[in-house]
């Protein structure tokens, strides 16, 4: 396959997850700020988006004060950001245009059809279409994509850069947003069992934005504390939104692409899997939880560079 | 002016190929029609099936608007169009290879040799070299009018890049989708085999057994990127672009994530000066380094050849029913369009004295950009050409203004004739051939003659329908 057709696929893909992990960053934002909290109306919780993602630089240049509604448009439609989750579906949809061509056309007209919703979206604003309705929605878009593609698209190379596009992105995201909900936790976290009311509304509110709430409640049977949330987000490997499931299909798929030149890509992957294959939760505590998952992010980071390099760039 | 509707004879009654499209039409309930034309739009939008206008900063993709009431040529009238398009592309085809070695037809004085030689589109790079099969427009795309008496006349041919077949394609299968009934009460011949034909005069154009085909795009920002992508992908090759391509040791290859691997035949939708910026514009992004030097090498075909331009220009049109005479000594099966030549000072004199009745043409301009038709125009409009006229004669081409047949149409105000022409593409391989149709084209402004999709144009399917 071309070079440019699959780096056209992969970051399809990554921005599609990407579109999906921001509604769900959101989401998780938004319901924990309509909770009776600090006194501050929750600009605290809405703020977190902005910092996961590194806008908040930018949105204070812009716009200076921390204010609801300004952080949510900044975040999700603002057209001027370029990491708003409009943003982000702009170069998803963009991506598939350069590749329509390897992309069945029941992926095509899924995404496009999005596209064109979310420019509706847009120009009707957030306050009428709803937060909450909004998230959902996008998380349905990013849904029906996944399912048009494992329904219809040959299990070719295209699928499998397709895949990496998604779990390279995923494992990122997950990493971050257990990140930033233990850095707010603040000193409550010190102690892993840790099971203040307000400790309970937010590792809730994490696993329900990754989906892996009725996972936790199956597995431990209890209120979600630290350790617990971490182990089931860090290295379950059955959980899909997990760091360990994100890296074991990765290394699957590298292991499966035609062509020697992936070795760099291969090894990293394969030794990245390994490596959390026989960590325990305890060695990541003492370690310490966020030098832990800095740590993490940034060979997650070194395994995408390496993909860059061996397939997408290749001479 | 008479005009010929392509429906109604001149008593106004239906004519026999479109009698049982009539009677459905009859039939079903003007709302269902409505409704079937916005479905249309909304699954059109929804495919991407869009261009872009150059010059719109934004980009923005726009429709192409489609008309739901198909155009439609019985049997025995389109097997003289197909006959006289095969003849009319194989003499060009002929010409080509003529000009660019021995230069009979200049010799034997039926084209003036300045006409030929200081034309742009002439490419001295292409001089003695053989193409496999002696063949230059793999593609071309024949643009055909009706006049009021009912004749069809050439009104160009298109042997560089020729665009629109995607949509003939599309319209097929947008009225196969909305209406199937139409197509079980009566028999219209097939064209969705057009890419497989396509993909075999591609193959045939190279000497190897089984060449590596690739579609070559300027990108997803030129207006027919959609057709582009859509060739590509009916006939299982890959998109590339420029850059995804790089020649070494006379040798293209293309950038996979497998490593190098080699091209043999690049159907190439990109212009002949951005080709190759080691030979022709330096500036050219969207082009390969030295794929002219591998062309020359004969290591890679490239449909169309360079240097077609020369046989499409409107300059040149004249002659075409000489070349067909000249070199099959057949009589033309398809009249061209009388046409003055305004290099020509007695044709000059006759078309400034005749402005507000013809049609004025660039000689080496496409899409419908600059040119006049007379009667639509102003007489500030005429008096501005008339000075282009003036200080670069040599440049125009003058036509009568044929009354475009017309076909019932859409409109806002109900169902109204509107202007239409009809486009085939004719592919040349181990065989010159062409599907049954075209691409109509329809001007949807009322009197407009300007079909162009650049000019607010639409798009009808063609239906070729058996006695």
């Amino acid at each position: 396959m071309l070079s440019r057709t699959a780096a056209d696929l992969y970051w399809m893909s990554r921005y599609m997850e990407r579109a999906e992990n921001l509604a769900r960053m959101l989401d998780v934002s938004y319901s924990l700020s309509l909770m009776p909290q600090d006194g501050r109306d929750g600009l605290d919780e809405l703020a977190m988006p902005l910092l996961i993602t590194g806008t908040m630089e930018d949105y204070r240049a812009r716009h200076g004060e921390l204010d609801a509604k300004r952080m949510l448009h900044f975040f999700a439609l603002d057209e001027s950001n370029v990491a708003s989750l409009y943003n982000c579906m702009a170069a998803a949809r963009s991506n598939a245009h350069a590749v329509r061509g390897r992309i069945t056309s029941d992926m095509w007209e899924n995404l496009n059809a999005f596209w064109l919703e979310m420019r509706d979206i847009a120009a009707q604003g957030l306050d009428r279409y709803g937060i909450s309705r909004f998230c959902e929605w996008v998380k349905q878009c990013s849904h029906l994509f996944r399912g048009a593609t494992v329904g219809t698209l040959m299990r070719s190379d295209a699928y499998r850069f397709i895949r990496l596009g998604t779990f390279v992105e995923r494992a990122d995201n997950t990493l971050r947003l257990l990140d930033a909900r233990y850095e707010l936790l603040g000193e409550d976290s010190d102690d892993p069992n840790d099971a203040s009311a307000r400790a309970y509304y937010q590792w809730s509110a994490l696993l329900r934005a990754l989906s892996a709430f009725e996972a936790f409640a199956e597995i431990y049977r209890g209120s979600p504390r630290a350790g617990k949330v971490a182990e089931l987000l860090l290295l379950n490997p059955e959980v899909p939104r997990s760091l360990r499931a994100c890296l074991t299909e990765l290394q699957q798929i590298l292991a499966s692409l035609t062509g020697d030149n992936g070795r760099p890509a291969q090894r990293l992957a394969a030794e990245l899997e390994a490596g959390l294959r026989y960590t325990s939760i305890d060695e990541v505590l003492e370690t310490g939880m966020h030098a832990w998952i800095a740590e993490h992010i940034e060979r997650v980071n070194q395994l995408g560079h390496a993909i860059q390099q061996s397939y997408l760039e290749v001479a | 002016m008479k005009m010929y509707d392509e429906m109604y004879d001149e008593h106004g009654d239906c004519r026999p190929h479109y009698r049982a499209f009539a009677e459905w039409l009859a039939q079903t309930p003007k709302e269902l029609l409505a409704q079937r034309q916005r479905e249309a739009d909304l699954l059109f939008h929804r495919a991407g099936i869009t261009f872009t206008l150059y010059g719109d900063k934004q980009g923005t993709e726009r429709l192409i608007p489609f008309d739901t009431i198909p155009r439609s040529i019985p049997a025995r009238e389109w097997r003289t169009i197909e006959a006289g398009c095969i003849q009319r592309v194989q003499a060009l085809n002929l010409f080509l290879a003529d000009i660019y070695h021995e230069q009979r037809i200049l010799k034997a004085g039926v084209i003036p040799p300045e006409q030929v030689l200081a034309n742009e589109g002439y490419q001295l790079a292409m001089s003695g070299l053989d193409l496999h099969r002696g063949i230059y427009a793999h593609i071309a795309g024949v643009d055909l009018v009706r006049d009021g008496d009912g004749t069809f006349y050439v009104l160009e041919d298109n042997l560089r890049t020729p665009s629109g077949v995607s949509y003939m394609l599309e319209d097929r299968k947008m009225m196969m989708r909305l209406f199937p009934e139409l197509f079980a009460s009566q028999r219209i011949a097939p064209i969705g085999h057009y890419p497989n034909l396509l993909l075999e005069a591609l193959k045939s154009s190279s000497p190897l057994d089984n060449p590596s085909v690739v579609v070559l795009t300027p990108g997803r920002f030129n207006s027919a990127y959609f057709e582009h992508a859509f060739l590509a992908r009916e006939m299982g090759v890959e998109l590339v672009e420029g850059a995804d391509l790089f020649v070494r040791d006379e040798r293209v290859f293309m950038r996979t994530t497998a490593g190098a691997k080699p091209v043999d035949v690049i159907y190439r939708r990109l212009d002949d000066a951005f080709l190759d910026p080691l030979a022709f514009n330096p500036d050219s992004m969207l082009g390969v380094p030295g794929l002219l030097a591998a062309y020359r090498s004969g290591n890679v075909v490239l449909a169309n050849a360079i240097g077609t331009g020369v046989a499409d220009d409107k300059s040149i049109y004249p002659y075409v029913t000489d070349m067909i005479r000249f070199y099959l000594d057949e009589e033309p099966i398809l009249q061209n369009v009388p046409t003055w030549q305004c290099r020509k000072p007695q044709d000059l004199s006759h078309v400034l004295a005749h402005l507000p009745e013809l049609v004025v043409k660039e000689t080496q301009g496409s899409g419908g950009y600059g040119m006049l038709v007379g009667p639509a125009a102003s007489q500030a409009e005429i008096e501005s050409f008339r000075e282009r006229l003036k200080a670069r004669p040599e440049a125009y081409i003058a036509q009568p203004t044929l009354s475009l047949s017309t076909c019932p149409t859409f409109v806002e105000s109900g169902i109204a004739p509107r202007h239409i022409d009809l486009r085939p593409f004719v592919l040349s391989g181990r065989e010159t051939r062409l599907v049954p149709g075209g691409l109509t084209r329809v001007a949807l402004r009322e009197g407009s003659l300007v079909v162009n999709s650049s000019q607010g144009g639409g798009t009808k399917d063609t239906w070729i329908v058996e006695d």
